[in-house]
């Protein structure tokens, strides 16, 4: 178990350390950052200065070099647009972000996981096409648009709930937060039910999918014969097997929405990483943009690390598998 | 006589699909006393399985038990609700299935698979259960209980896995055990390891035993009586001795003669020619007779009734001994 | 193949759903045909007409049965170009990540060894990674345009295609025939395109229809952020971007119809998906 984590842990340095060339490479071929800084009537000598000032009249494997070693000491460099240091910008950004994944990806789970066991138990039922239906329009239908509709519904036509914004946080361990407070809720709750109806289902249909090829398994039958009732069957038996591909997808998409609130928040104004790195591209902040993609690339190299984890304590056959 | 333990008539089980109703068990009879071991012999196919399935009340959509009878104990099953048959299975009727490997849930310990089929119909404390549990493993003789109630099913080799599996089917001392090929899976040595142990446990614990298989040979090692299916339909019964010794009908004599045991050494093996009808449409008159060598001209007309007499049952129009005068 | 359309027509739903994509596909072929105004002629359009609710009868004399949008234009003549806009990105998207992603799959598994571990971690790799995010970075990077935008669909898109080409044809290496069939004098080429490709084509399709779903919603999605087509070639998506600023003024039809429009079409194209996938697996027939 032990050399399987360290082996994966070198794996995923080995692919953070690609992950930053391509980053550093994908951000230098945008543009030239100093005609975004500079006013267009700024001098020759003006624009040299900030060139040398930032370093790129250098060749650029010397850029990366400087790049990757400021990198190991935490250290992004300053946005051009903000003027502050990228890191405390990310940092300042990042609790905002999280919590309305957390609360939709959380949400989704809790109640898609159910749902699309039921549906997946009895498909021919009415309620399980209902619900199958319900999923397929979340599925297909994009996340943007369904923000939209929230906010023409629950915030321009009913008034019950602000169309954008974070409103009122509390602090909880330096940190301010929205969930602590009333009307922090009130302002999470349109654009996390906008997350979370995607990702639903996206739940739904994954446990449906197990559940129904489960239910035809002979662990099923046996279990059945030896009299559990069908609600020991599937709270037991059923939500383990398929236990394993949901909690692979609840890592992957905790990520995947970390980094896909992009749309949310932007839709909603919600002052986190996504609004933050869509204005970023606008404006050419490449240090901004380099720092939030290998900021992502770590997360997700991060989350699959634990998923791999949590695969080996929920599958007792790969836990075994990965020790000798 | 005394009331049998098991009493099947008629039972009929069909699946309802796209193509069609399949008639998967379609009029079986029999009946089984305590402690016996019937065994059920037929290609694949047959229904042997099904027939197995609906005495437990574990047909899924599109099928179910259409007509007939099943009575446990002199209790009637057949239009039962789930809740009573869920009572009755693992407490009164078990069953065992073919692979281990796919019955045993792979990603729960022994212990909670065996906790889960106590807690299915008894309340006991959590060191009783377990007590339980290790005395269940150590009847079916698994080595060190206590330390492999533990593991994981992939921990233990095919007959072990097929012994805890037997072990979970026992906990609640059922009346009568259904095994679905429970050594068709495993090797050929363990089976016959496997075979020896389950027949001593029936007899020790006077278990009833329904032993479903397509070979002949194993059945007829360990059964008191065999029924041999075909086409959804038992066409013979009967007294292992009696039905192996003396073959009435057509089907059952192509059986005994395809074993290799029955072969002198050096002749090709005979087999029963063609293959098991489609039970979507079967023909009118007898299954078997495109298959048969003793047909004759009715039998493609008319289906044969069933005959009873002196514990045996056939369904042939032509048997190969005559049936019965004055056995009675 | 009757068989297949026979038991696909017994499911009324999908049924349904594939006669209403095939009408949309349709309409947005004879998009010049059926509506009254060319959105893309600058000449046709007056302000005074812009903004209008639906129903309104325009300077043209013709009812905006769906409104009209903030430069003027009919809705109902925006959607359906808009329709062949997006029906095109889609299309284009998703047959250039099924053939490159088939390739680079089957390549793999026919390779073997080293290459095929190193090819499909990369692909793994990029499949944990969201798709929205890796084609808004490449679509930002590479520009507004057509080229572009499609470029960036694909990359976000032939990593499922490779995923799934690749299960396939390993599972169909493993199976006797193949194996088989190597043994013979026959070109190894030969065998992966007679044997292993045509396997790997049920599954390949239905990831194609699912795909070629969210290529569309992908393109509306990114216009809607500013990075997909120039506005001058208003796709679905830029439609309801456009809209976005109106509706909190209560001009909601500008957003929602083109929206509806969207959503009818992925909505369509998944119920076929997802009753062809039924179809398919064989696990789940009677």
């Amino acid at each position: 178990m032990l050399s399987y984590i360290l082996r994966r842990l070198l794996q995923a340095v080995l692919v953070m350390l690609a992950m930053s060339v391509l980053v550093f490479l994908g951000v230098h071929a945008i543009g030239n950052p100093i005609d975004v800084m500079m006013a267009p009537d700024a001098t020759q000598e003006i624009r040299a200065q900030a060139i040398a000032l930032y370093g790129f009249d250098r060749p650029l494997w010397e850029q990366y070099g400087r790049f990757l070693l400021r990198l190991l000491h935490g250290d992004f460099g300053n946005s051009f647009v903000f003027n502050m240091p990228v890191l405390q910008l990310i940092l300042s950004r990042l609790p905002a972000t999280l919590e309305l994944t957390l609360v939709a990806v959380l949400a989704a789970t809790l109640l898609g996981v159910p749902l699309g066991m039921y549906a997946g138990y009895r498909p021919q039922g009415r309620l399980a096409r209902l619900v199958m239906g319900l999923s397929i329009l979340g599925f297909s239908v994009p996340s943007f648009w369904v923000g939209l509709v929230l906010i023409l519904t629950f915030a321009v036509t009913l008034g019950w709930m602000p169309a954008g914004g974070r409103g009122e946080t509390a602090s909880l361990l330096g940190v301010e937060w929205s969930v602590l407070t009333a009307d922090g809720w009130r302002y999470l709750l349109l654009p996390a039910l906008n997350l979370a109806l995607f990702k639903m289902s996206m739940m739904i249909r994954l446990a449906r999918s197990g559940t129904r090829e489960v239910m035809l398994s002979d662990t099923v039958k046996f279990a059945r014969a030896a009299g559990l009732s069908e609600s020991a069957v599937l709270r037991h038996h059923v939500l383990r097997l398929i236990l394993v591909p949901i909690v692979t997808v609840f890592g992957l998409e905790l990520g995947s929405t970390l980094a896909f609130a992009v749309v949310t928040e932007t839709i909603f104004s919600w002052p986190g990483l996504g609004k933050l790195i869509i204005e970023s591209i606008g404006m050419l902040d490449r240090p901004v943009m380099v720092a939030y993609l290998v900021l992502v690339a770590l997360l997700f190299i991060t989350i699959n690390l634990l998923v791999d984890i949590a695969y080996a304590v929920l599958d007792p056959r790969i836990r075994r598998g990965h020790a000798r | 006589m005394t009331t049998p333990l098991l009493e099947v008539r008629d039972l009929a089980t069909h699946f309802f699909t796209r193509a069609g109703v399949v008639k998967a068990v379609d009029g079986v009879s029999f009946s089984l006393r305590a402690g016996e071991v019937l065994g059920l012999v037929g290609e694949s196919g047959s229904g042997k399985s099904i027939t197995g399935f609906s005495l437990l009340g574990l047909i899924d959509a599109p099928g179910r038990i259409v007509s007939g009878s099943i009575r446990l104990m002199g209790q009637e099953l057949v239009s039962q609700p789930q809740a009573t048959l869920r009572g009755l299975r693992g407490r009164r009727i078990a069953m065992v299935f073919q692979d281990p490997a796919m019955t045993l849930n792979p990603v729960l310990s022994v212990k909670r698979q065996m906790m889960l089929a106590l807690a299915a119909h008894e309340r006991l404390s959590t060191s009783e259960a377990v007590r339980r549990c290790i005395a269940a493993l150590e009847r079916v003789g698994i080595p060190d209980p206590a330390r492999r109630l533990e593991s994981y099913p992939h921990e233990f080799s095919g007959g072990m896995r097929q012994r805890v599996a037997l072990a979970i089917a026992l906990l609640h001392s059922p009346a009568m055990i259904i095994a679905d090929e429970p050594t068709t899976a495993l090797d050929v040595s363990i089976q016959a390891q496997i075979l020896a142990e389950m027949q001593q446990l029936v007899r020790e614990t006077g278990t009833a035993m329904i032993w479903i298989s397509h070979d002949l040979a194993t059945v007829s090692a360990l059964a008191d009586r065999i029924a041999v299916m075909y086409a959804g339909r038992i066409v013979e019964s009967g007294p292992t001795r009696e039905v192996l010794a003396m073959p009435r009908h057509p089907y059952t004599r192509g059986l005994l003669d395809s074993l290799p045991s029955r072969a002198e050494p050096g002749q090709d093996l005979r087999q029963i020619p063609g293959a098991t009808p489609s039970l979507l449409a079967l023909p009118p008159g007898c299954p078997f007779a495109a298959r048969c060598a003793a047909v004759r001209e009715d039998c493609h007309q008319h289906a044969p009734p069933l005959m009873e007499q002196g514990g045996r049952s056939l369904r042939c129009n032509h048997p190969l001994l005559p049936w019965a005068e004055g056995a009675a | 193949m009757k068989r297949f359309l026979s038991e696909f027509a017994e499911n009324r739903v999908a049924l349904a759903a594939a006669i209403i994509v095939l009408a949309i596909v349709l309409l947005a072929i004879c998009a010049p045909l059926v509506t009254p105004q060319d959105p893309y002629d600058l000449a046709s359009l007056t302000l005074r007409d812009a903004r209008r609710p639906p129903g309104y009868v325009g300077s043209k004399g013709y009812s905006h049965w769906l409104g009209t949008d903030a430069q003027g234009r009919d809705l109902f003549s925006a959607i359906l170009y808009g329709l062949r806009i997006s029906l095109q990105m889609g299309l284009v998207a998703g047959a250039i990540a099924l053939t490159l992603g088939a390739t680079i799959g089957t390549l793999a598994a026919y390779v073997g060894g080293r290459v095929e571990a190193f090819l499909m971690r990369l692909i793994d790799l990029q499949l944990s990674f969201p798709a929205v995010l890796l084609a808004f970075v490449l679509a930002a990077l590479l520009g507004q345009g057509r080229g572009p935008l499609i470029a960036a669909l694909v990359a976000a898109q032939y990593a499922y295609f490779a995923r799934t080409a690749h299960g396939a044809a390993v599972a169909e290496r493993q199976k006797d025939y193949v194996e088989a069939a190597l043994s013979t004098p026959l070109p190894a080429r030969l065998v992966v395109w007679r044997h292993i490709l045509p396997n790997c084509l049920p599954p390949l399709l239905v990831v194609a229809t699912v795909q070629v779903a969210s290529a569309i919603s992908l393109e509306a999605t990114l216009s809607f952020l500013g990075v997909g087509l120039p506005p001058t070639e208003p796709s679905l998506g830029m439609l309801i971007s456009n809209g976005f600023q109106y509706m909190l003024s209560g001009r909601y039809w500008i957003s929602i119809y083109p929206g509806i429009a969207l959503i009818i079409l992925i909505v369509g194209i998944n119920l076929v998906g997802d009753q062809i996938r039924d179809q398919l697996n064989p696990r789940l027939r009677r």
